[in-house]
């Protein structure tokens, strides 16, 4: 075991690891963070998705060890300290954007991640940038229609709802 | 014509903002995964690696000498425990009942499929005991594996259950009756289309892998399950009963929010009857959480049938017979609902929308070396739209007429309609959908978009299909009759609380659907309250009273009724007290907006009044009825409901590659009322996503020795954001089902049901507009066979 640290949402972390523990299993398991969720074991779903030092990495894919001193961001840290949902969050809500929820942790994430590189990507670019992230409810119809929206862009031309 | 979202701000109508997605969307939701006991002891299974033979022998003690292992498990321990039980029984055309072959939790001499379980280590973390089981020392005989279905029947073939006569599980004739009247139809056709096709074997996937937690109270003898379920109550019951011998008050089962199901979460699985017995054992709860490759390989696979279709048509195109074969795969062991899904769920829908006279359709259920296959969204439903609306468009290529023609001149047009094949559909107006559909498809407009792909170098075509489907499953004396070893009921109790606030548990489980924000809209339009005064309990067999679960777009039909039935009793006796409260008769009072009122008078009270007297009765009709405010109620459907539709689909077809891409998706849908536009919407946009998917990426493969080959999401290609359009969705056209208080008819698996022909349909006019004399392709149609169909 090894003991490693780092930030999570802005607050100091750290925990006794094995070399192999994934950086998603100190995340739920030794953190009880439960909100980044594990949907393969191929690192093709992007349930795992948060931010390590602001980039958007599937944590399934990184060992825990490697996060040592790092930034990590998760969906537990999006929201204001009084629940208020950020804007991608509640674009999600109000687009619904979201069906079981599974996927969800990862596409806000990804989605941030997204719109901190490109502020209003187009429907082509959103589709191409999810291609990491699998959705099995939306038939991501809403999902891009919710990033589009996040990103300021009007939606309601958009066929149906 | 104006669309519905957003027409009304709450209540029954409105596009109600979803509550759960609060929790979702902060990582606060409550998954099986996220549960974690105390001293709780964690299991891993050895699978086989081979799809069929002898277990020869199995050492575990050096497994068990392993550092954390707390116990080694293999099928020995499991002699004395039940089968798990298949929950419908077919028989066949000649009376005979199926042959049902046992389903060990763990392998008993034989392994049967690339997955079966073969012995479980527990140990006190996931890591060692996946560590321990590679030290498990297992010597299996490998024997000949069966795989396809036509090999898997003949004479000589290996047999997947030495104990069965064959690898048939049953021949099923529907209407056998009849079958001879539509032999003689098609002698008498003017022409006949004939078609083979392959729906394809499909993995449903949900986000969420399986997860079961079993827990074990030694002091008062109680278990528990938390577990990654579509129907908590039917696995207390199925796992109670007939697995491990625990009695219903004895065991509580537990679905929390569940990440999709899309029916692989229906069945009851050996590692939820393993994590029961083993907490026992251990007196420590015990916690498994399926990897995705082990999904591939335990969770019910959905599809898989072989099909030869026929239809027989007059000299003026009227559709006169249909006759069909089909071979269907069961798997190794019959799962929970498998024997329903190519027989009651599939043959009674081969009349679709179209009032063919005489239908017969054969199915062979067989059993191969394969993981077993059951439900998938729309579950035998998918397979007979797919076949049927086939062979019309292959019928109209043939005859040289419009398939869209075609299909409306064959149309039911008067309800209710009893059909050939034993089900009467109660309302339905095909041609409006038809007509919504061209319009929100611009049908008018393809040939001026086909003209644009082809400036581009890119083939175009069009796609048209119908649908209908059976949903609100089911009335349980007809079921019953059918061979289904369940009721298919619903329950609902709604307690009122003192200062007014409303709790319903519910029997349906929401893993996607939105109950929590749809079923309190209900409520609130019958008593004229806020929406946020009520919350909806589901997912826990402590709560409702029982439940059958969520599954064939039944929790609003048959779900949602028995919560109106319990509603209306709750208002019937909070007029009695609004009655005694305001000294008025019981007939004179009426309820509007939250308030009871004396008709004809400006006499009043409000439903917090009549609430807090129920549980503060000073002033009550005591002599007449008890105090407190709560009403359970059971709803049992008079009727399967029939929603429908039009779905057109437009592709391009890149014909240097054969890559195909979906350029605009519309679907036109009947599902009678609704209650959240905006839900209902993203159901249909789910379904069409999966439809797609089968239509275009997903195959399920398996090699000749069966080594399941598609067994990760590298290999087996799910759809992406990428490979999908936005969809247009309307649902406008509304012939309310006439047997349910809601008038509502169910919408989760139209999509998935809809849209693999229209799909299919639309390649196929794509390459034969390059010339190309391709009548079918079988799906998934992937760049390969698209490019070698173009090729001849």
């Amino acid at each position: 075991m090894t003991k490693v640290t780092m930030t999570v949402n802005g607050k100091p972390a750290s925990g006794d690891v094995e070399g192999r523990t994934l950086l998603v299993s100190f995340l739920r398991e030794t953190l009880g963070m439960t909100g980044t969720h594990v949907g393969c074991d191929t690192s093709q779903c992007g349930a795992c998705v948060v931010h390590v030092d602001g980039k958007a990495v599937k944590s399934c894919t990184m060992l825990a060890l490697e996060a040592e001193g790092a930034e990590v961001a998760t969906i537990e840290g999006q929201a204001a300290a009084d629940g208020t949902l950020n804007t991608i969050q509640a674009a999600f809500q109000e687009h619904h954007g979201l069906q079981c929820g599974f996927c969800t942790p990862g596409m806000v994430m990804s989605a941030a991640a997204l719109l901190k590189d490109n502020p209003k990507p187009s429907e082509a670019e959103i589709r191409h940038y999810l291609e990491g992230n699998l959705c099995r409810c939306t038939g991501y119809h809403n999902i891009v229609k919710a990033i589009m929206a996040a990103s300021g862009q009007d939606v309601s031309a958009i066929a149906a709802e | 014509m104006p669309k519905d979202i957003d027409a009304k701000e709450s209540g029954i109508g409105a596009a109600s903002k979803r509550r759960e997605d609060i929790r979702f969307l902060s990582g606060t939701g409550n998954y099986t995964d996220d549960i974690n006991l105390n001293g709780q002891a964690y299991v891993h299974f050895l699978r086989s690696d081979v799809a069929h033979g002898r277990i020869t022998s199995i050492e575990t003690a050096a497994a068990a000498a392993m550092p954390g292992v707390l116990r080694v498990f293999t099928g020995a321990d499991f002699e004395g425990v039940g089968s798990i039980p298949c929950g419908w029984q077919v028989t066949d055309r000649f009376g005979e009942v199926m042959q049902e072959p046992a389903h060990p939790v763990l392998a008993q001499g034989k392994v049967r499929h690339v997955g079966d379980p073969i012995a479980a280590v527990v140990a006190e973390t996931a890591e060692a005991a996946r560590d321990a089981a590679e030290a498990i020392e297992l010597d299996i005989e490998e024997l000949p594996a069966v795989v396809d279905m036509k090999a898997a029947l003949a004479e000589g073939a290996p047999k997947v259950h030495d104990d069965l006569t064959s690898n048939l599980c049953y021949d099923w004739g529907f209407v056998e009756e009849n079958k001879a009247a539509v032999d003689a139809a098609f002698d008498a056709a003017a022409h006949v289309t004939s078609l083979e096709l392959v729906n394809n074997r499909l993995v449903a996937n949900p986000m969420e892998p399986r997860v079961a937690v079993g827990d074990f109270n030694r002091a008062t003898g109680d278990s528990t399950l938390y577990t990654t379920s579509q129907n908590p109550h039917v696995i207390r019951l199925l796992m109670g009963a007939f697995v491990l011998g625990i009695p219903e008050h004895k065991l509580r089962v537990v679905a929390p929010d569940v990440g999709g199901g899309f029916g692989s979460k229906i069945f009851h699985y050996a590692e939820e009857a393993f994590c029961t017995f083993a907490a026992k054992a251990l007196n420590r709860a015990v916690k498994w959480t399926s990897s995705r490759s082990e999904a591939f390989m335990s969770d019910a696979h959905g599809r898989d049938h072989v099909t030869k279709i026929e239809l027989a048509l007059d000299a003026d195109n009227n559709f006169t017979a249909l006759r069909t074969d089909t071979l269907a795969n069961m798997g190794a062991y019959l799962s929970t609902f498998a024997p329903s899904v190519p027989t009651w769920l599939h043959g009674t829908l081969m009349a679709g929308n179209y009032k063919t006279p005489l239908i017969y359709v054969n199915v062979k259920a067989v059993f191969t070396n394969t993981v077993p296959v059951d439900a998938y969204r729309g579950a035998g439903r998918p397979e007979a739209t797919f076949q049927l609306e086939r062979v019309i468009d292959k019928a109209a290529l043939e005859l040289g007429v419009d398939p869209i023609a075609l299909r409306r001149q064959n149309f039911i047009t008067e309800f209710p309609y009893a059909t050939p094949v034993a089900v009467e559909y109660d309302t339905g107006d095909y041609v409006a959908t038809m007509d919504k559909l061209e319009e929100i498809a611009d049908i008018a407009g393809f040939a001026a978009r086909r003209a644009e792909s082809e400036r581009a170098g890119k083939l175009r075509g069009l796609g048209v299909n119908c649908y209908i489907e059976a949903c609100g499953i089911a009335p349980s004396n007809l079921v019953g009759q059918l061979g289904a070893r369940a009721g298919l009921y619903e329950s609902a109790t709604v307690r009122v609380n003192a200062t007014g606030g409303i709790v319903v548990m519910t029997g349906s489980h929401s893993h996607g659907q939105g109950h929590e924000t749809s079923f309190p809209q209900v409520i609130a339009s019958m008593i004229g309250i806020d929406e946020d005064m009520v919350e909806i309990e589901h997912g826990d067999t402590n709560n409702a009273p029982m439940g059958m679960g969520t599954y064939g777009s039944r929790s609003l039909a048959v779900g949602g009724s028995a919560m109106v039935r319990a509603t209306e009793k709750i208002i019937a006796k909070a007029k009695k007290i609004a009655a005694h409260l305001m000294e008025a008769a019981d007939a004179d009072i009426e309820l509007k907006d939250g308030q009871f009122s004396v008709a004809g008078t400006d006499k009043s009270v409000a439903w917090g009044d009549v609430t807090l007297a129920a549980y503060v009765p000073h002033n009550y009709p005591l002599e007449e009825i008890e105090p407190g405010l709560e009403e359970t109620a059971f709803y049992d459907p008079a009727n399967f409901t029939y929603p429908s539709g039009a779905y057109a689909c437009e592709v391009e077809v890149d014909p240097e590659t054969g890559k195909v891409s979906i350029e605009r998706f519309a679907a036109a849908d009947d599902f009678g009322n609704i209650v959240n536009p905006m839900i209902v919407d993203g159901q249909v946009h789910g379904g069409i996503g999966q439809g797609i998917g089968q239509a275009l990426l997903e195959g399920c493969v398996y090699d000749e020795n069966g080594q399941l080959l598609s067994a990760s999401f590298m290999d087996y290609a799910m759809p992406r954001a990428d490979d999908v359009p936005f969809y247009a969705v309307d649902h406008s056209c509304q012939t309310p089902c006439t047997h349910n208080p809601l008038g509502v008819k169910g919408c989760g698996e139209a999509g998935a049901i809809g849209s693999p022909p229209a799909v299919v349909n639309a390649v196929v006019n794509a390459l034969r507009s390059a010339g190309k004399d391709v009548t079918h392709i079988d799906m998934p149609l992937s760049p390969a066979r698209v490019w070698a169909a173009m090729q001849g």
